[in-house]
């Protein structure tokens, strides 16, 4: 396979990038110090368990969540020393599709306006241009606007609501779409309709993306690399074909193990890792894997371990990385 | 053969829409074992909860069961309601997709387990408070005795689902229904609960219905599968038969949908267009004709019936069904 062009200047360059939340008088911490970079055209796939931070991290990208430390930088600009006027007109160029496609709509607003909104906000007063638009995406996504534009969001199934938020997230033409976790509330079969036209938007306009999701599989079908996280850091970064063949991070190893199998044959391996992730609120010292961790010695809880390059484009952080 | 525990004779389940009546489950005929597993699979909104609920005899107010349900040699629907209260909790239980369902947000985890225990067996409060910490125990909740005394808000989603399956399985349930019972969770976790699930059903000689729309979840996991759609059973086969030699062309869009490990990034999903019909309309032929691959005439006049296969325990509903020889890689 064709290595994405990584060293050319990236589209979004994250650089150790800390997220806090405050819950009373503690702290969570959901993103510690994560750095990745995803070049222009690349589809970036984010894995690891619920509570990891990947959602926090995209919203961090777009500056919904402020970061504590760290910076994002979007086409060579840092968006977190950014504010007012010169923020708003980056976020046209980067928009976010979410999990719960239902809940992400308005229950009371007709398709035709959720869509057309932001190009109220962004200011196109035209409203032939904009019914254009809205047509157009409309269209792009599988839906016939005629029929959809003037009906109200309960009128549609979830798979239908996922077409309606892609529709809203491309009518700016951005450049880079985060999508956080898209098909995770969909079925199997309606999961793959939407995982096509994921990928028949980007080849249409030349999108760059980062795909958040828990599911490798699904993310393997969408992705160019593979970003593993698990509680607030980076594990593994590598391209999807290595990664899902040798991953060297035991935590990936594991999320390839549970992952169900439609085959008979292949008898699922009883649970490896046991129990859960712990608290983000007190992580484990050194490595953040290592209560669950097959391979941990002394070095584990005593060492935060580095993103070292294990292959060619491959990085892992850990002590005692697989063969 | 042995009897078996649970018999679903011809069961139907219409709900009164406002836009007519809805045909949730269609006329369906299935039967389980004690000790076995049966995956149900199909797409959202096919029926595999309302067929459930009928079996439990939970349906909505207004819904119009017919057909019967025997399960122990009794017939559900006969049961005056004092004695089906009493069975399910004891004979027959349930966990559902969101453990919120059946946990009650305002009363701690032990007060919840050990009134269910106390109601349906004879055990002192000592005695149940000792038995539900084994059973919080047994199904990985780690500290159980310090979990008694918190609210299901104070866990994660699997840790409440694993509460759920603890209180289901309190009373040593003949039948254990689990309706996508790992759906709203991570794989990992997902991966534990189906563990936990099969662990407790062998132990216990317990029978499992497994409903989920995910096929991957039940391949190495049900003893037999039936794939419903709109309402029906469509297949029905031993698992490794139906894996093998599925004939309905729909139980192959299923599979075939699922993204494969080993296929190269950006392979186009084979993805089944279109949705299942609308189940308040009346059908003619075929239910799946409008998104099927091999739909020909006759699909769209004639409703194909559950027809035997070569395998003894293998049923399909089609006209032209598919043979694995011919079968186009996913
Ligand atoms: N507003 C908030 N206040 C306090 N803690 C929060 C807040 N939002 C998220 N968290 C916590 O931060 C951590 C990371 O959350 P995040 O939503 O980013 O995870 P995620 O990987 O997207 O999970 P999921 O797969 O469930 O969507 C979690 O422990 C979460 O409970
Ligand atoms: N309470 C209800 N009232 C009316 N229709 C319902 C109700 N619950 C479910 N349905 C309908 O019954 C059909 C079967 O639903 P269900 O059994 O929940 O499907 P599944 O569990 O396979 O997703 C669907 O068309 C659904 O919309
Ligand atoms: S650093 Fe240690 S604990 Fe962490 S993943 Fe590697 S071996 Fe396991
Ligand atoms: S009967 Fe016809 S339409 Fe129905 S599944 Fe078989 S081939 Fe397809
Ligand atoms: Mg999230
Ligand atoms: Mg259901």
């Amino acid at each position: 396979m064709m290595q994405p062009a990584v060293r050319a200047e990236p589209l979004l360059n994250v650089d150790n990038l800390v997220v806090e939340y405050g819950l009373g008088n503690k702290t969570v911490h959901a993103v510690s110090g994560v750095s990745l970079q995803v070049a222009r055209g690349e589809t970036l796939g984010l894995v690891g368990e619920s509570g990891c931070g990947k959602s926090t991290l995209g919203r961090a990208v777009l500056q919904l969540r402020r970061a504590k430390s760290g910076r994002v930088l979007f086409d060579g600009e840092d968006l977190t020393a950014m504010e007012g006027e010169a923020l708003r007109k980056m976020r046209r160029r980067v928009q976010l599709i979410f999990q719960d496609p239902i809940a992400s709509l308005n229950p009371r607003r007709r398709i035709g306006d959720i869509v057309s909104e932001p190009l109220i906000i962004a200011g196109v007063k035209d409203a032939a241009e904009r019914k254009r638009r809205v047509h157009e995406v409309l269209s792009a996504v599988g839906l016939d606007p005629d029929l959809v534009a003037g009906r109200l969001p309960h009128e549609f199934s979830g798979g239908q609501c996922q077409r309606i938020c892609i529709a809203r997230s491309l009518v700016l033409n951005p450049e880079f779409i985060v999508c956080d976790e898209p098909v995770s509330a969909l079925d199997v079969s309606i999961r793959a309709q939407i995982l096509n036209l994921l990928e028949e938007m980007k080849a249409r306009f030349g999108l760059t993306l980062l795909f958040i999701a828990h599911d490798l599989a699904v993310v393997k079908a969408v992705s160019d690399r593979v970003a593993v996280m698990y509680l607030g850091r980076l594990c593994e970064v590598g391209p999807s074909e290595r990664l899902f063949a040798r991953p060297a991070h035991p935590y990936t190893a594991l999320l390839l193990q549970a992952i169900p199998v439609p085959d008979p044959d292949i008898r699922p391996a009883e649970s490896v890792a046991n129990g859960e992730p712990p608290s983000p609120i007190a992580p484990p010292s050194g490595c953040r894997f290592r209560t669950r961790c097959p391979r941990a010695d002394q070095q584990c809880s005593a060492e935060i371990p580095e993103l070292r390059e294990v292959a060619p484009g491959q990085f892992a952080a850990c002590h005692h990385p697989l063969a | 053969m042995s009897a078996p525990l649970l018999t679903i004779a011809d069961v139907a389940v219409e709900l009164p829409t406002p836009r007519g009546s809805l045909r949730a489950v269609d006329h369906v005929d299935l039967s389980l074992e004690a000790g076995r597993t049966l995956g149900i699979v199909g797409e959202s909104g096919c029926g595999k909860t309302m067929l459930s609920r009928a079996v439990l005899q939970l349906l909505p107010k207004r819904a119009k069961l017919t057909g019967r349900v025997m399960f122990d040699g009794q017939d559900l629907a006969q049961l005056a309601p004092e004695r089906l209260r009493r069975l399910r909790g004891r004979d027959l239980a349930v966990v559902f997709q969101d453990p919120m369902t059946s946990l009650n947000p305002v009363l701690t985890i032990g007060t919840q387990l050990m009134e269910t225990i106390q109601e349906h067996l004879e055990l002192d409060a000592p005695e149940a408070r000792k038995r539900s910490i084994e059973l919080l125990a047994a199904v990985g909740i780690p500290a159980p005795d310090q979990r008694l005394a918190q609210y299901p808000h104070q866990c994660s989603g699997g840790m409440r689902q694993r509460i759920a399956i603890a209180i289901a399985l309190s009373c040593e349930p003949k039948l254990l229904i689990a309706d996508e019972p790992t759906t709203a969770l991570d794989v990992t976790i997902q991966a534990q609960i189906l563990d936990l699930l099969a662990r407790e059903q062998r132990r216990r000689h317990m029978a499992m219905i497994l409903i989920t729309h995910d096929l991957g979840v039940v391949a190495g996991r049900a003893d037999e599968v039936a794939v419903m759609y709109a309402g029906r059973v469509v297949e029905r086969a031993p698992t490794q038969a139906l894996f093998k030699r599925m004939h309905m062309p729909y139980t192959e869009a299923l599979l075939a949908a699922i993204p494969k490990l080993d296929a190269a990034p950006h392979t186009p999903l084979p993805a089944i267009s279109g949705r299942p019909p609308d189940p308040t309309r009346p059908l003619r032929g075929c239910s799946f004709a409008p998104r099927c691959r091999y739909a020909a005439s006759d699909c769209h006049h004639a409703k194909p019936a559950l027809t035997s296969a070569e395998i003894p325990g293998h049923l399909y509903a089609c006209f032209h069904p598919i043979q694995m020889t011919e079968r186009v890689g996913a």
